[in-house]
Order: structure tokens, then C-alpha cells, then sequence
């Protein structure tokens, strides 16, 4: 569940939790979160959570609100974003994102039910001020959804699992490439940079070189011969290239080597 | 009916590096250009006895259905396309036995599948899907992505409360707004979609698209088109190498040449003199 830590002067005054909805923000009482400030408006911004999304809006306030140092009217709010209203300061904190321990119940697939479950409950539909009309029906639908993943997935918690980003991937430590031993192009050199690199002849005989997290690999792609490296010829499978291999392919002979 | 020689189908499923088992269900038949697609979900097996039910529903009914009727004449009961009709009684079939197997038997509960099918004929595909496993085409070198997620993302990308951009930082990935066997009845989405020689399409679990950007599916689908095979376990493998948080399914169809449907001396003539 998010939270929001309230703090002026890097002093911690408390710690709000996005359970609704919409969590107000403003110096008269009604709000959620009220600030009694007068660079702070009445009504000043809204969160609106989506299950484990969090937007904030500007209410139109007369200072304007500020995250990360960027004025804003609309933001989706990224875990450890800094929400500035005069001299106080908000910090959100999305624990689904720090917190990512249970990595068996990353990425499990669930139903959200928007039609029959939004009949059954009355909908509370609040009348949505500065969210965009058609929001309104997607934030009532997942709320809805939201209580009912115990009917819906079988053996799984009410919550909904932490879900990250799916992290850029690993480059290979160091970069390589080939040097051409024969042929018409004897002596040019090619970086292997993109992450499949073919070559050879189409329709004659076609190798890949894949770049991957463990390495570079050769893998025969089509033609009746296979690629050769350092005198034996390969199979259909990967074969691991190590620096100084020399690959002969399509009448071609060519260096790989890794670069520093 | 028979497409035989015309299309050329690959593809390759696993469970990828964090799931101890896969509940994804992938079935083919290349010679009726039919290709199916599941993604399951549910707890204990009940996630993989969705999507088995779902795809072995919808190609065994399918392909005996296929022997008796043509997908592209009209259908003289509901005047629709016999591709869809065939897809949406299908669909519907496979919807009623998971969903009662789901109501019978308490350790399948809750059980449900997303699903992507596409039937090849007459020079054109109808593609149904529910829930968010997709349907790619490489055409000229450019991926598109031709069918559109039934997931809260979508929805919220449709009414403009996220960006596309911003939906890959979001925490509420795979919520699915439509699935088969949850409820008694369910809706797919079913298009026409004209096919061209050189075509690639790719039909795809949301374990492959989370892991993978499209960018580098479209480099895949291009560089090694001359090896499906390949290709397919290429694509596993690099969903895998940056992390393979879900199952991985993949199936190519490389559309080798035109397959237009052995239409009958008489109805050329009538179509000469319309």
C-alpha cells in the first residue's frame, strides 16, 4: 500500500496511507490531509489511487503544487516523488516497489470483473470535480475489482502482488567484434552492438550472432552448411564464442574478439 | 479445407525463470491455418487446466468443424461469417466447461484463461482474442501490434489517464478486464484482417511482451524470419535473459504465399455477370 510521509524542515510531522480513492489535500478541515498553511489553497490537490497506481492533480490552487521541482497540474507519482506545498513537503512511498519480496507472486495474471460487480455494489461515484469524466467509471471499476480478487483467483491473498518494472537487460560486460580474415572485405571490422547481428549470405547460408547477458553466441540460421569456428563445424545449436575464435562461414573467414 | 504449404508455423513454449510450472497452452494446426493461444491463471494447477481446457476445446471442435463447413461463406442461420460463427461457438463452448468446471470442483475456483486465436482462409485471417495475450504482424519490416489488451492499462490508456509511456512504469500490470472461464458468458473480440505473402505474425503470452520491447520483437521477427524455429526460441530466450518473471509462449505464422479459397466454376460466373 502507498503512503504519503508529511515532513517541513526535513522534520517528520506523519504518515498517510492512500487507502481511498481519492485522498484530498487542502488547508480547510474537510480534506484528507489538511495543511494549515496560507500558501496552501482550501482545497489545493487530489490523489487518486487505482489500486497500486497513484495520480495527483492540481485543484486549480493558487501557489500551485510542485514534484521534484517541476510545477504540475496532472502527475502519476513514481515511487520516492516529492510533492511540494509551500514550505511542506510529501513524499511518496509505494512499498510495492521497495518492498519486492515475494517474487513467486510477480507477474500472476488476474481478472478484474468490472461489469457484474459494478451492478451488484452501488456505486459510491462521487462526483469526480477535476478527474476527467471518463476516469470516473475505470477508478469505480477497479475499486470493485479490487474487493473482489478474493472471489476471483483461487488461493491468492485480497492483495493485489507487487508487480516491478521489468529491469533493462543485462548487458555483456564488455563489447566485441569481427574482423574479416578473407574475402572482398579482408581487414574491415564490424561491432557486434545490436543484440542479433546476421551474416552470411540469404538464401545461401545464414549465421546470427546473439549478444546476451552470459556472452556472445553463433547460431546457424539457414543454408545447407553449417558455420565452422576454429576448424570444427557446429550443429544446430548455440556455440559460446570466446575472444580469438575464428568463424568460417558462407567462404568467409573472420575474427571475433572481444573489445576493452 | 486445406492451406497445406502455405503457411509455416513455430513456436515454442516455457515456464520461464521464476514459475515452477507453465500455465500456458499453446495448440496449431498450420494445415487449417489454425493457431491458438492461452494464458491461464488461477492457483495450484488450476492456471494450466484452464488454458489446456481452452486450447484443446477450441482446435479439436475447430478442426473437425472445418472438414464440413468453409469459413468464408455467410451462414445461412445468423447470416454471419462462418469463421465467425465457428469462433464464437467455440469460444462459447470452452467458456461453459471451464467455467463449470470452475463451479464443480472447488480446487479450480476462480480459474480463468486469456486466450488469442486466429483462423487463416481465403487470404485473410479473423483473429479472436480476450484478456491481454496478443497478436503481432511484421509487414515490410514495421511490427504492429494488431490486437488491443482487455486490461485496466488499455482502459486507462484509452481514456487518457496514463500514457502509453508511463503504463510501463505502472504497478497494476496484468489485470485483465476479460477473461474465459469466469463468467457464464464472456464476449471476444473478433476481426478480419487482410494476409500477404511474407507476412509474420506472432501470437504471444504477456510473459513475452512485459519482458521483451517490441522494438527488439520486431528485430527478432526480422532477422532470423528465414528460421522460425529460431526465432521463436530466440524470443523465449531473451525474455528469459532479462528475467523470464512469467511463462513465455510463442507462436510465428510466416505466410509463404496466397491462399485464396477453390471458389466453384458457377459462382465465378455469377460473380463475371453481377
Amino acid at each position: 500500500m502507498a503512503k504519503l510521509i508529511l515532513s517541513m524542515d526535513n522534520l517528520v510531522l506523519k504518515e498517510i496511507a492512500l487507502t481511498k480513492e481519492r485522498t484530498t489535500i487542502g488547508r480547510k478541515p474537510h480534506n484528507d490531509i489538511q495543511i494549515d498553511n496560507l500558501a496552501v489553497s482550501g482545497e489545493h490537490a487530489v490523489i487518486v489511487t487505482i489500486l497500486q497506481d497513484s495520480f495527483l492533480e492540481d485543484l486549480g490552487s493558487t501557489n500551485g503544487t510542485v514534484v521534484n521541482g517541476q510545477p504540475i497540474k496532472k502527475h502519476f507519482l513514481q515511487n520516492s516523488d516529492i510533492i511540494e506545498l509551500g514550505k511542506y513537503k510529501l513524499k511518496y512511498v509505494n512499498e510495492a516497489v521497495t518492498g519486492q519480496a515475494k517474487a513467486a507472486d510477480f507477474e500472476k495474471t488476474m481478472v478484474l470483473r468490472p461489469g457484474p460487480v459494478r451492478a451488484a455494489t452501488p456505486a459510491p461515484a462521487p462526483p469526480a470535480v477535476a478527474v476527467p469524466p471518463v476516469a470516473a467509471p475505470v477508478a469505480a471499476a477497479a475499486a470493485a475489482g479490487a474487493k473482489n480478487f478474493g472471489d476471483t483467483v483461487a488461493g491468492q491473498s485480497a492483495t493485489a502482488p507487487p508487480v516491478a518494472p521489468p529491469k533493462p537487460a543485462p548487458a555483456p560486460q564488455k563489447n566485441a567484434a569481427l574482423q574479416l580474415l578473407s574475402g572482398a572485405n579482408a581487414g574491415k571490422e564490424l561491432d557486434l552492438t545490436k543484440p542479433l547481428t546476421t551474416l552470411g549470405k540469404p538464401g545461401v547460408q545464414v549465421a546470427v550472432i546473439t549478444r546476451r547477458p552470459q556472452g556472445f553466441f553463433i547460431t546457424h540460421v539457414e543454408g545447407a552448411s553449417f558455420p565452422v569456428v576454429n576448424g570444427k563445424t557446429l550443429d544446430a545449436q548455440a556455440h559460446s564464442l570466446n575472444d580469438h575464435d575464428v568463424i568460417e562461414l558462407a567462404g568467409v573467414k573472420m575474427e571475433f574478439f572481444l573489445k576493452t | 479445407m486445406t492451406l497445406s504449404g502455405a503457411l509455416e508455423v513455430a513456436s515454442c513454449t516455457d515456464p520461464g525463470m521464476v514459475r515452477s510450472h507453465n500455465e500456458d497452452s499453446i495448440a496449431s494446426d498450420g494445415d487449417q491455418g489454425l493457431v491458438v493461444l492461452a494464458d491461464g491463471m488461477g492457483g495450484y494447477n488450476a492456471g494450466e487446466v484452464a488454458s489446456g481446457m481452452a486450447t484443446t476445446v477450441i482446435i479439436t471442435e475447430l478442426q473437425q468443424l472445418l472438414v464440413k463447413r468453409l469459413p468464408y461463406e455467410i451462414d445461412a442461420h445468423s447470416g454471419k461469417l462462418v469463421a465467425h460463427q465457428l469462433l464464437h461457438e467455440q469460444i462459447a463452448k470452452a467458456n461453459t466447461s471451464i467455467y463449470q468446471a470452475a463451479q464443480s470442483q472447488p480446487q479450480y475456483a476462480g480459474m480463468g484463461t486469456t486466450l488469442v486465436v486466429a483462423l487463416f482462409y481465403d487470404n485473410k485471417m479473423t483473429v479472436a482474442h480476450i484478456g491481454d495475450s496478443r497478436l503481432y504482424r511484421l509487414r515490410g519490416g514495421e511490427l504492429r501490434q494488431v490486437t488491443k489488451d482487455h486490461s485496466l492499462l488499455q482502459e486507462q490508456i484509452d481514456s487518457g489517464v496514463i500514457t502509453p509511456q508511463q503504463a510501463r512504469q505502472s504497478q497494476n500490470k496484468n489485470l485483465v478486464t476479460r477473461a474465459l472461464g469466469i463468467d457464464p458468458i464472456v464476449e471476444a473480440e473478433i476481426h478480419d484482417y487482410d494476409t500477404k505473402p511474407e507476412d509474420i505474425y506472432l501470437l504471444c503470452s504477456d510473459g513475452l511482451c512485459d519482458m521483451v520491447s517490441d522494438d527488439d520483437i520486431g528485430l527478432a521477427l526480422q532477422t532470423l524470419s528465414s528460421n522460425l524455429k529460431l526465432c521463436a526460441q530466440h524470443l523465449v530466450q531473451t525474455a528469459n535473459d532479462n528475467g523470464g518473471r512469467d511463462n513465455i509462449s510463442v507462436i510465428l505464422v510466416r505466410v509463404l504465399r496466397d491462399y485464396p479459397a477453390p471458389r466453384s466454376i458457377v459462382g465465378k460466373m455469377m460473380s463475371w455477370f453481377k
